[in-house]
């Protein structure tokens, strides 16, 4: 009983029950309007026919008299589907009929009077008869009943009513299996579906939910749901690989932290000693807490929470204004340096943020920008092609390898090569954030020798 | 309080650290936002620099520290009576620092206000910059005036002040 509820709680059976009461409703009431409209047809032909023979009759008695009647009548009664005939004399007395009862008082009837019915006794023709003819009156006072067995409409009724009752039936008996069946295999489905979901709550992350291989609608829905874990899955990988390097990486300074604190605690002899072990622990603490600010800083910038507001900008004074921070420190580290920017390059944006991101490319160029086989050089550049202004920092350093540069923005990750250097591995991260937030792109690329790194936003004006 | 003519300096603490609380801390009538958690060396040179402000010598167009003098009107730094040609950028850094003499400045603190950057640089671009300015300033002189002050930031005394 549950279960039957059950199935009669799903849409495509709810559907099918209602489709099924209209359409068997529609079906009946079709039928009973055709049902009745031939019976009318029947009925009018059988008086047509009827008419024309008593026509015929008459004409027969008045050539040949009441003999030639009760001839041609017993010749057309002995014929298969005759007619009924009963032939009175003027008193209401049967002189012949081929019927054994009738209804007193009908024979004196009207000629030409309304229709009127018979019942003849069982055996004559066949059970249950009914006929319908009218009474004429011939013209010596005998009268003649000219009648049609009835049960050929009435038996058509019967037919037509059986097999709308038989069909009904077949179609409710095939709809409850049908139903059945359909509602079971959804139940089936949904069951599955709904054990897989439970599995995945439980903590099974790798479970997905079943398809079928049938490629109906339920396994289209399980597909889409199946990508949709994935898709959660690969984010929640990638926040537990933040997590983990963020446990990592803080763990490094702090330890070095403790050590320094410990060692200056041990052997520090004097202030002086002491003093500058403080200072370092200081510095230390100082770049974790650096650190920490740029993980807050990018997760704001990706979540789009670092501005209320971007305004038109001139990106080409910002470009110069890095340059200029940054020139004195690369040129006292032995660069070559080159600034070429177009004047008068509008973004809409933010000047801090674009100023941090171009920070922190000029910061890896000059820190992991450097080839002990070469001068090392500095290129910063800012131009406008069709509606897109390109930012470049390139250097003639090793560069990234092209299977690198996708991993390289991502949080924490920091190369090998560079692994002794100084950095927490989440600048690229920030620059490509904040070039997604201003609707643009990082571009890392092989500037032969060095790396390039771009970065594209739209023109003012062009921001969809 | 603003309002009421009260000129008392105030310094915004606040653990909303970002770029837009700032601007709204410090449209709202404060004097200087510092975002917690913040270093208290931070916080007192911060506080050093707020008190001083409240001398009038702000509007002065000649700032004269010891033998080092900055005209505001000319753009032109001497000392010793010698001119001492400078970057645009070297100048405000030096007008920042003479008129916070004698008080610690943090490098944070420089890179706001000479630059209007609210970030912190990995490298050491400050530095740099003020061992520039340091390189035209004290170059051919006995008296350092521009000293760094370890884990902590730079100080601009005088001689007689050491």
């Amino acid at each position: 009983m549950q279960r039957l509820r059950t199935i009669l709680a799903i849409t495509a059976v709810r559907l099918s029950i209602a489709y099924s009461l209209i359409f068997g409703l529609v079906a009946v009431i079709i039928v009973m309007y055709l049902t009745g409209s031939t019976v009318n047809i029947i009925r009018r032909q059988i008086q047509d026919s009827i008419n024309t023979e008593v026509a015929d009759l008459a004409t027969v008695y008045e050539r040949g008299g009441i003999n030639g009647l009760m001839r041609t009548l017993e010749r057309n009664a002995a014929s298969p589907g005759a007619n009924i005939y009963v032939v009175a004399d003027p008193a209401g007395t049967i002189i012949a009929a081929n019927i054994l009862e009738i209804e007193s008082g009908i024979l004196n009837h009207e000629m030409g009077g309304p229709s009127l019915w018979l019942h003849a006794p069982p055996g004559q023709w066949c059970q249950n008869l009914a006929s319908h003819g009218p009474v004429v009156e011939l013209p010596n006072g005998m009268r003649l009943l000219v009648g049609r067995d009835l049960g050929d409409p009435e038996r058509f009724r019967q037919v037509v009513g059986r097999a709308l009752f038989l069909a009904l039936a077949a179609m409710l008996a095939l709809g409850v299996a049908t139903w059945l069946v359909v509602g079971r295999r959804a139940l089936k489905r949904l069951d599955l579906v709904s054990k897989s979901t439970a599995r995945i709550l439980a903590g099974d992350h790798s479970e997905r939910l079943p398809l079928s291989g049938g490629g109906d609608e339920f396994d289209r829905l399980s597909a889409r749901l199946n990508g949709m874990l994935d898709r959660i899955n690969l984010l929640d990988d990638g926040l537990k690989q933040v997590s983990d390097n963020i446990a990592h990486d803080l763990k490094t300074p702090l330890t070095r932290l403790r050590n320094k604190a410990d060692a200056a605690l041990g052997e520090a002899s004097n202030v002086d000693e002491m003093r500058n072990a403080l200072g370092e622990v200081i510095a230390d603490t100082d770049q974790i807490i650096k650190t920490f600010n740029a993980l807050l800083m990018i997760s704001r910038v990706e979540s789009g929470s670092a501005v209320t507001g971007l305004s038109p900008i001139d990106i080409t004074s910002v470009v110069k204004d890095v340059a200029e921070l940054y020139l004195p420190v690369a040129e006292d580290d032995g660069f070559e340096t080159r600034v070429d920017v177009e004047d008068g390059l509008l973004v809409t944006g933010s000047r801090e943020l674009l100023a941090q991101a171009l920070s922190n490319l000029v910061e890896n160029a000059i820190k992991y920008g450097r080839d002990p086989s070469r001068t090392p050089l500095l290129a910063i550049s800012a131009r406008k092609k069709a509606n897109q202004i390109s930012i470049c920092i390139a250097d003639n350093g090793p560069g990234i390898a092209e299977a690198d540069r996708e991993r390289v923005t991502e949080r924490f990750t920091r190369l090998e090569k560079s692994r002794t250097l100084p950095g927490n591995g989440l600048g690229l991260s920030l620059v490509r954030a904040v070039a997604v937030l201003h609707q643009g792109s990082l571009e890392l690329s092989d500037a032969k020798p060095g790396l390039a790194a771009c970065i594209h936003l739209p023109a003012e004006g062009s921001i969809a | 309080m603003r309002a009421d003519g009260n000129d008392t300096p105030a310094l915004i603490l606040s653990a909303l650290g970002q770029v837009d609380d700032r601007v709204e801390g410090l449209r709202s009538g404060g004097d200087d936002y510092l975002a917690k958690p913040y270093a208290v060396s931070e916080l007192l040179a911060r506080i050093g620099v707020l008190a001083r402000r409240r001398r009038p010598d702000d509007s002065e167009t000649r700032i004269v520290i010891g033998d080092l003098e900055l005209d505001r009107l000319s753009h032109t730094v001497k000392r010793a009576g010698k001119n001492i040609p400078l970057q645009p950028r070297e100048y405000r850094l030096l007008e920042y620092l003479m008129r916070n003499a004698g008080k610690v400045v943090t490098r944070t603190m420089l890179l706001e206000e000479v630059w209007d950057y609210h970030f912190d640089p990995q490298t050491n671009v400050i530095d740099v910059h003020v061992s520039r300015l340091r390189g035209k300033i004290d170059k051919d002189f006995d008296h350092q005036m521009l000293q760094t002050v370890r884990g902590a930031g730079y100080i601009l005394r005088a001689a007689q002040d050491g």
